[in-house]
């Protein structure tokens, strides 16, 4: 088993408000900020937490579609619109589809471990809302087999795909059990969003919650086993945080407390053009899952917090089975019993997760970290839980369970 | 001759003007998915209007529709494209489908556009003279087996028939407004219609997803029989509380109660400009002329005198008629006296709110409740406050109700309407209306 050669850390974690419908100030009638908007913001509010800029090594930004949503690319070059002290240094994007954020921490891990780097900036971004939902539907199927699977799939491309795994599911545990699990998952996604200043769901005043997660879905106008409560939002918005060494983050002026130190991580990919092997387990998921905590030397038992990648309700019901937090098809009963909930054994995506702050696929992986970080370090403010245990894990997950960053971050 | 054969050459009469375009987009969409289905029929769309700049407008709005339908029909698209391996992503499909829409079409400013045509929808101006000329031409231009549909809300079908020559060959075929939204179709079947034009209509509104209602081909059938009727009332009562309060005044009061009591998603006057003064006195006129009994108003006429017309603009705004309109909402009421409009600030409705009384559930409106599944227990139990309240508000709108119910139910009287459920019918799909005249709320 592979180790870190020497100690990694996060520090300095940020990201926007993740805009979109349920945003008061979102109206898609009306001009929006841009990329370079986001990417500023977020980074001055990373660089603001930090003494002097000029520490910083190298820059990576994860981002998945912006050639598309946004007719842009090279953003390696773009992100050193942060800073002019991020220039002529590297600089370079990352894509994974919705891991690109992971990716993105990922590759920052191996220029510091490298020793090529003693701080990185990493950045993930991504503004969708410039087209209407059924052609951002064509953009993010992207990140399936597009030679394959895209003329045969759905209108709603991934939700198609994981309204099939919910239906699988379903005929695994019982169509009721496993929708009582999205509502409740749904539920509980909204309730955190409602205390985080910058998610998506922060507004929803929904009276009952579960009723709404309950809906039928409708297979005419949607999907066979999703309904759109089940979905994660339509985002724009940015993530950032700082990964370094010792070193690194002391020439920042940065305090033990301030920073988060990466225990281990599980990074890969499987075959893209392949059928997941078992429709009802995310199968890449669970081994980088167990690679992280391999690496970790730590158990699920030992995490006081999770970050995971609830693209869909059932995305987040099968995750809990991946970690280990329930047996394969226990995840029903997991959630069912609050095992995720804020107050539960394994308080879960405290600040809404993909479900309620929103889904910036590009910046997805890096807010998890940053949610960990703030867990962990006690500056989620309005929406901090108590961490009884000192690890936290995240699950970045691209496309139907094909590329996957996981992390353990300790404190 | 199947309906299918018959949508293979279909032609619009009046096709740029608020109800035709309308028709327009419902027929191309129709003849797309159609002509997708059977690859091998040739399928064309003969849009007539008298201007260039109209047509053009019209081919816009048909196009950006399209687009519109096609990406609510995005499923429908991709199990009809599913051999078509240049067509992937939702985006291409859409854009096919527009295409497609497009292909059938072709727009000119003479009759002789619809003369190899085998269904005609006439949407012309509602004018008796204008409707004469066209059927007189038609009648000579199109082929004998072509039936004629057409959008008359008042004009009794027996009437054209009779003056062109196309005895058994024309059905009413009445829209509402906006067409493509509203679900009714009023079906007027004149005596001597061909029994195939009326199953073949019946067919059509439902390949359309209309939901038809019939009704007796007397001048104004339902729709207008009661919304003429109810019209001139609201004028006659707002001119008597004018006489008190002043004609701003009233004309607020009445739109209001109209409204905000009777739970409607207009007040009269909003109604009555948003349909067209103009059209509003035209029906008057014709409906006055065959049923004799007094349907006129000279408000209105002084009105249209003053240039005041409402209606719309051709992008769909509300131009300003009785009320004035800021964004689509009313911001003022026009004053006769001075030619001007007052505007509706908050110290003058607050002063008028004022002396209506309070509503009898302020929380409760028509877009509120359209939306709620419990409407019906909802509804008798905000009639059952209305009916216990002392206030000039609540004894206007039980007036207006009980003035309302009395005219559909002299429509049934007349034989206009076969039964009360079907004025009820008009007035939910084609007015909005939460609930018909016809009901036991305020027994």
């Amino acid at each position: 088993m592979k180790t870190l050669r020497k100690p990694v850390y996060l520090a300095a974690g940020a990201y926007t408000t993740s805009l979109g419908t349920g945003r008061p100030e979102f109206n898609p009638r009306t001009p929006r900020p841009g990329l370079d908007h986001y990417i500023r913001q977020c980074g001055a509010a990373t660089l603001a937490q930090i003494g002097d800029p000029a520490a910083i090594d190298e820059s990576v930004i994860g981002n998945f579609m912006a050639a598309r949503f946004n007719r842009q690319g090279h953003l390696g070059s773009l992100l050193t619109i942060v800073h002019p002290a991020l220039e002529y240094k590297p600089s370079l994007r990352v894509e994974g589809a919705c891991a690109s954020g992971g990716l993105a921490l990922a590759s920052a891990v191996k220029s510091v471990l490298s020793g090529m780097a003693d701080v990185v900036l990493v950045m993930g971004v991504e503004v969708q809302n410039t087209v209407k939902a059924i052609y951002c539907a064509d953009y993010l199927a992207g990140a399936g087999w597009y030679d394959g699977e895209r003329k045969d799939g759905h209108a709603y491309f991934f939700p198609g795909k994981f309204s099939d795994r919910a239906g699988a599911y379903s005929a695994k545990v019982g169509p009721e059990k496993a929708r009582q699990a999205f509502a409740h998952w749904y539920r509980n996604a909204v309730e955190s969003a409602r205390l985080n200043p910058d998610a998506q769901e922060r507004f929803n005043t929904a009276a009952d919650l579960l009723a709404q997660g309950l809906t039928p879905p409708n297979p005419k106008g949607f999907t066979d086993h999703l309904n759109l409560y089940d979905c994660s939002k339509v985002s724009d918005g940015a993530a950032s945080i700082l990964v370094a060494s010792e070193e690194g983050w002391r020439r920042l002026g940065l305090a033990r407390e301030d920073v988060v130190e990466l225990a281990g991580y599980g990074q890969m990919a499987a075959n893209l053009t392949a059928p997941p092997p078992d429709l009802t387990e995310m199968t890449t998921c669970r081994r980088a899952a167990e690679q992280a905590m391999a690496m970790a030397g730590a158990g699920i038992g030992d995490m006081g917090v999770a970050e995971v990648h609830d693209c869909f309700t059932v995305s987040g019901v099968l995750l809990t089975e991946a970690l280990g937090m329930a047996p394969p098809g226990g995840g029903a009963d997991a959630v069912l019993e609050g095992l995720t909930r804020r107050d539960g054994r394994w308080p879960t995506n405290t600040g809404g997760g993909l479900v309620g702050y929103g889904h910036p696929t590009g910046a997805t992986g890096v807010r998890m970290a940053v949610d960990l970080w703030r867990q962990l370090t006690g500056r989620a403010a309005g929406y901090q839980v108590d961490v009884r245990k000192d690890h936290g894990i995240l699950v970045s997950m691209g496309g139907n369970d094909k590329t996957v960053v996981s992390m353990i971050l300790r404190r | 001759m199947d309906l299918n054969t018959r949508m293979q050459n279909v032609a619009v009469v009046g096709a740029a003007g608020k109800m035709g375009s309308g028709i327009a987009l419902l027929l191309a969409l129709e003849l797309a998915f159609r002509a997708l289905e059977n690859p091998r029929d040739t399928f064309v769309l003969s849009l007539i209007d008298t201007h260039d700049a109209g047509l053009q407008g019209l081919l816009r709005y048909v196009r950006d529709q399209a687009r519109k339908e096609g990406e609510r029909q995005v499923n429908r698209l991709r199990a009809l494209f599913r051999d078509r391996a240049d067509l992937v992503e939702n985006a291409e499909m859409v854009e096919a489908f527009v295409a497609e829409v497009m292909l059938h079409l072709r727009t000119g400013k003479t009759l002789a556009l619809a003369g190899d045509a085998l269904l005609v929808f006439e949407a012309a101006f509602e004018k008796e003279e204008v409707k004469f000329q066209i059927y007189n031409e038609l009648a000579v231009l199109c082929p004998p087996s072509a039936w004629f549909l057409t959008n008359t809300s008042s004009i009794p079908l027996h009437v054209l028939t009779d003056q062109c020559g196309i005895q058994g060959r024309m059905i009413g075929f009445h829209f509402y407004n906006p067409p493509a939204v509203q679900k009714l179709v009023e079906l007027i079947v004149p005596e001597g219609c061909d029994p195939e034009l009326v199953a073949a209509s019946e067919d059509l509104a439902l390949a359309l997803r209309k939901k038809t209602v019939p009704a007796r081909d007397i001048a104004g059938f339902i729709g207008n029989g009661h919304f003429m009727r109810d019209g001139l009332r609201c004028i006659r009562e707002m001119e008597h509380l004018a006489l008190d309060y002043g004609f701003v005044q009233a004309v607020y009061m009445v739109d209001k109660v109209s409204r905000d009591w009777l739970l409607r998603p207009m007040g009269m006057f909003q109604l009555i400009d948003y349909v067209g003064i103009d059209v509003f006195q035209l029906i008057l006129r014709v409906m006055d002329k065959y049923l004799q009994e007094g349907l006129h108003s000279d408000l209105v006429d002084t009105l249209l005198e003053m240039g005041v017309r409402g209606g719309q603009t051709s992008s769909g705004g509300q131009k300003d008629g009785f009320l004035r309109y800021d964004k689509g909402r009313p911001a003022g009421i026009f004053d006769p006296a001075t030619r001007e409009y007052v505007p509706m600030d908050p110290a003058f409705t607050a002063d008028l709110d004022g002396r209506l009384g309070p509503h009898p559930d302020p929380a409760l409106t028509w877009k509120a409740l359209s939306r709620d599944p419990g409407k019906e227990g909802r509804l008798r139990a905000y009639f059952a406050t209305l009916k216990g309240l002392d206030s000039l508000g609540a004894g206007m709108a039980r007036n207006h109700a009980e003035d309302s119910r009395e005219a559909a139910l002299d429509l049934v009287r007349q034989g206009v309407a076969a039964r009360a459920e079907d004025v009820n019918a008009v007035l939910t799909l084609g007015f909005f209306h939460l609930y018909g005249p016809v009901n036991d709320y305020l027994d």
